[in-house]
């Protein structure tokens, strides 16, 4: 094979895997429930850990005494993760941790761990800048064109205040490992031998990290995972609690050791997505033009100081924008990616306040949105904006259900509509697979990815069947440890284009060395064959052909091990990045219970080439019912005074059921233009503009703008007092 | 309607486990404590014999038959079944009695296992996701999951199905808007509620049809 073979997709009409939607390959096993996760895992000798953390926002510890803990009969470790000294800067801080025979032990012993606290002075609240002080740090003013100049010559300026709080991630899996560090003899560590089981978004770099910090070889250090329960983004690297776990682990000689967060402790530190509030200022002309846009941004990370979503959202060629953004460090949890990091947070203020200015210039939104698309950043979305607002408009029923601000029905009960949307790369991650094809016909796909719950096993399988000619049962496939050619972590929407595309390339070079083993059979040169419905046969004359069996025996005693490598560059027109996105949702809210209800909720979502529609559609309903729940329900509460979180748990901090969720409508934008583009990730351009357009539907619906999510009773009648005063 | 995790109007006395159906039985109707959950389960019970601190033998009815295991009496049913008994189908989740990732069918009836202890599980027919499938057969709600593509990570799945079991077990003819109120003591973080809707009508149909529930 001289040339470089042809990894193209074969042309939407010719695909007999790619674009069917098969079933989830892993839902027998999840669905009875037999799929261990690493929280399942249950390795010989096990120790079950617990974690003594802060009580205190923000403290120093003066002394600890482990003594008593370590006297309790099963006790078989303890770890002192935050030595007298130790300033801890957030409630939830890990203190100390025992390995016991049972869990039950080993929590005990946690509380007869005396800590002595000096209680230091914390910040918490973020909500208002003016109570800040010295903990926020105001970044660079951000002009672009005459700001000045084109609100004075603007013919409506529009100004409103718009907030979004923290939230946790509340994987349901807690963040955590079962770790065994077994010390070798050998010096500097290297006979020491781990083995792991993370609760990890990133199998193939985990060992890499883990070994820098606990200064072992990443070479002794095995990771293994099967299924995790939830990331959304907050589960990359190995944790604080791995370390910890680790310690444990060889100071119990080597025994395994179970670590997993409670829920407390896992809502409070193991991952939120910061708050963003901002005061915006909308100038344009009566058209629904903007022309001006300001925004003055801040928000709280956590201790460390994190930047605030940056606006105007999607509309970035807006030309005269003012903007600062202003970190605010609390004494609280460090936040972690979330599916589109700051994007739902910029959507939502950038939204609201196109819906605001709509309504100040006397104009259906929909037509001021499709008007301001001209700001895309890139040209090619604007018609594609355009396109998915009238398509989101129709299958909302727009034109005949939105109405006006104040003339939504006489009743209590009034019923709006609002738009948001939502753009995001998801350009593939850099990515190697091997296929291998035995003489007894058997494949083999290795790559050493993960699967979330996204679907990843299943695509990769199609991929391969696709490409192989075979049917979906007659490909394995082996992911989930760190032995494996190596793929990326799986986030920002990277996994899907990157497995596609090395297992595309993989399975195109294995199956070009089948063909150069079998041609002289069927009397043709290598390039002339394709594999087809399990048959290997010459293009254009369907009569020579020979099973995929009969094929692979030709191989005598050879197998076929063959690589595919995508390096971030090299896909072709594979993959690519850049979705777009519209949702529109449909609301009522009772005006005298202040109770805001779904009716329903339309997604229009592109994401290029759709390799299963089934698994795509259910990515993006899944996404929009995360995203209904932090529009109408989710929030982390602290209590200022106290700086002690009121809600780290799953009953005050309430997650979206199943009633609370009305009936969505999801509409892949499956068409060939966008197909000619190439695998395009999905994980998060469908979570951003949920709170952009539940927000909006709820100022549609009730006339007065809630400025700040969730859309709870309290703050919807709080603005419709604020109307009425 | 509803499952037995859900208070229902007007407040009947239950023998239910769940944490959410206690509170509502205090908060609806000032009866129902005293006449109901804890008085029937004080006549039903034997005087216990008293266990612990330290670890005790017990005997828990898994699916059917029979199994030791020695405890702690603060163990949970849920810990019981995870830590000591290598049963991980059931997750713990909240370990708070809210998001019903650790339901198992305990009696007839759909309870947290994590507001249990295993030691007051003692006597009690417990059916637990391990037990559900037929040989190789998976379970109609089992099935109808993985055909409605009512899963993700799949972490809150096995709490889902025995609740979707047991909710069908008393409602076999269940409406959509049965199942969102029956079904509102699971949380799942992935949003799978369009499948999970999906699947519990095509399981209800299949369960009627007899072939396996």
């Amino acid at each position: 094979m001289a040339n470089t073979p042809d990894y193209s997709w074969p042309p939407m009409e010719k695909r007999k895997m790619i674009g069917q939607r098969f079933k989830r390959l892993d839902g027998p096993v999840k669905s009875t429930g037999r799929a261990k996760y690493s929280s399942d895992t249950r390795p010989k000798d096990i120790l079950f850990g617990a974690y003594l953390t802060s009580p205190h926002a923000h403290a120093r510890v003066t002394s600890i005494d482990t003594s008593e803990a370590e006297k309790i009969p099963g006790v078989k470790s303890v770890h002192v993760a935050a030595p007298a000294g130790t300033e801890l800067q957030y409630q939830g801080w890990e203190v100390a941790a025992v390995a016991a025979t049972t869990e039950e032990i080993a929590r005990e012993a946690t509380r007869r761990i005396k800590v002595d606290y000096e209680v230091l002075p914390h910040f918490v609240k973020d909500e208002d800048l003016a109570s800040a002080g010295s903990r926020a740090k105001q970044g660079g003013e951000r002009v672009v064109g005459d700001p000045d100049k084109a609100f004075q010559e603007a013919e409506a300026v529009c100004e409103g205040q718009y907030g979004i709080p923290v939230v946790y991630h509340s994987c349901l899996e807690p963040h955590g490992q079962i770790i065994q560090w077994r010390a070798g003899s050998e010096p500097n560590n290297a006979g020491d031998q781990i083995m792991v089981w993370p609760s990890t978004q990133n199998v193939p770099a985990y060992a890499n990290d883990l070994g820098t910090r606990l200064k072992v070889p990443a070479a002794n250090i095995k990771v293994k995972m099967d299924y995790i329960g939830g990331g959304f983004g907050s589960k990359f690297n190995p944790d604080a609690w791995a370390i910890v776990g680790a310690e444990l682990s060889k100071k119990a000689g080597g025994r395994p050791v179970h670590l997993f967060l409670d829920r407390a402790t896992e809502q409070m530190i193991a991952g939120n997505r910061p708050s963003a509030y901002s005061k915006i200022k909308v100038g344009g002309k009566k058209d629904g033009t903007i022309t001006a846009f300001e925004a003055f941004t801040w928000g709280t990370g956590g201790f460390a100081a994190v930047n605030p979503a940056a606006q105007p959202y999607i509309m970035t060629k807006i030309p005269n924008v003012r903007e600062t953004r202003t970190p605010v460090s609390t004494n609280t949890g460090t936040q972690r990616a979330w599916r589109a990091p700051g994007n739902q947070q910029a959507s939502y203020l950038t939204c609201c306040a196109i819906e605001d200015f709509a309504h100040k210039v006397g104009l259906d939104p929909l037509e001021v949105f499709k008007t301001n698309a001209q700001y895309a950043t890139a040209d090619a979305r604007v018609p594609l904006y355009r396109y998915q607002l009238d398509k989101a408009a129709e299958l909302s029923e727009w034109k005949k259900l939105w109405k006006p601000r104040g003339k939504n029905g006489s009743g209590p009960v009034k019923r709006g509509l609002g738009i948001g949307w939502a753009a995001w790369g998801g350009m593939g991650h850099p990515s190697q697979c091997r296929t291998v094809i035995n003489p007894d016909g058997g494949v083999s796909i290795e790559i050493g990815t993960q699967d979330l719950g996204t679907g990843t096993r299943t695509i990769i399988t199609q991929v391969a069947a696709e490409t192989l000619g075979l049917q979906m049962g007659q490909v394995k496939l082996v992911i989930g440890t760190n032995d494996l050619p190596p793929d990326g972590g799986s986030g920002g929407s990277t996994t899907v284009g990157g497995v596609s595309t090395s297992t595309r390339k993989s399975t195109v070079n294995a199956l070009a060395k089948l063909f150069e083993t079998v041609a002289p059979s069927l009397g043709a040169e290598p390039d002339q064959l394709e594999a087809v419905d399990g048959n290997i046969r010459v293009k254009g004359t369907p009569g020579k052909s020979m099973t995929w069996a009969a094929a692979c025996r030709k191989l005598g005693t050879n197998k076929i091990s063959e690589m595919g490598t995508f390096n971030g560059r090299d896909g072709g027109n594979l993959l690519t990045q850049g979705a777009g996105g519209v949702q529109i949702a449909d609301v009522s809210v009772d005006t005298e219970t202040g109770i805001v209800k779904m009716n329903r909720y339309v997604a229009v979502q592109d994401c290029g080439m759709v390799i299963n529609p089934r698994l795509a559609e259910s990515q993006v309903f899944g996404a929009i019912i995360m995203g209904i729940g932090t529009a109408l329900l989710e929030e982390r509460v602290i209590d200022g005074p106290t700086g002690r979180t009121l809600n780290p748990d799953m009953e005050w901090y309430k997650l979206a059921g199943i009633a609370d969720v009305g009936n969505i409508i999801v509409h892949m934008d499956i068409r060939k233009e966008n197909d000619d583009r190439g695998i395009i990730g999905l994980g998060e351009p469908p979570a951003i503009p949920i709170c952009a357009a539940v927000g909006n539907a709820v100022a549609n619906a009730i006339g007065v703008r809630v400025p700040t999510m969730p859309m709870t009773p309290d703050r919807v009648l709080a603005a419709l007092e604020g109307r009425n005063a | 309607m509803g499952s037995k995790k859900d208070s229902e109007l007007p407040a009947k006395p239950k023998t239910g486990f769940s944490r959410r159906g206690f509170l509502g039985g205090v908060g609806l109707g000032g009866g129902a404590l005293g006449t109901g959950l804890l008085e029937n389960e004080a006549i039903a019970a034997p005087a216990p014999a008293v266990a612990g601190p330290g670890a005790a033998p017990i005997t828990l009815t898994l699916n059917g038959k029979p199994v030791k295991v020695t405890v702690e009496p603060r163990v949970t049913l849920v810990d019981a079944l995870r830590n000591y008994l290598d049963m991980t189908g059931a997750k713990r989740v909240c370990d708070r009695g809210t998001c019903g990732a650790c339901t198992v069918i305990m009696n007839g009836k759909t309870v947290y296992s994590c507001t249990v202890l295993a030691i007051d599980a003692q006597g009690k027919n417990i059916e637990t996701i391990e037990g559900l499938a037929t040989g190789n057969n998976m379970h109609p709600v089992s099935k109808a999951f993985v055909d409605n593509d009512a899963q993700q990570c799949g972490y809150c799945t096995p709490g889902f199905v025995m609740a979707c079991k047991g909710f069908l077990d008393e409602h076999p003819n269940p409406t959509e808007a049965d199942v969102n109120h029956g079904l509102g003591g699971n949380l799942c973080r992935c949003g799978t509620y369009m499948g999970i809707r999906k699947a519990v009508l095509q399981a209800a149909k299949e369960m009627k049809g007899g072939k396996n529930g």
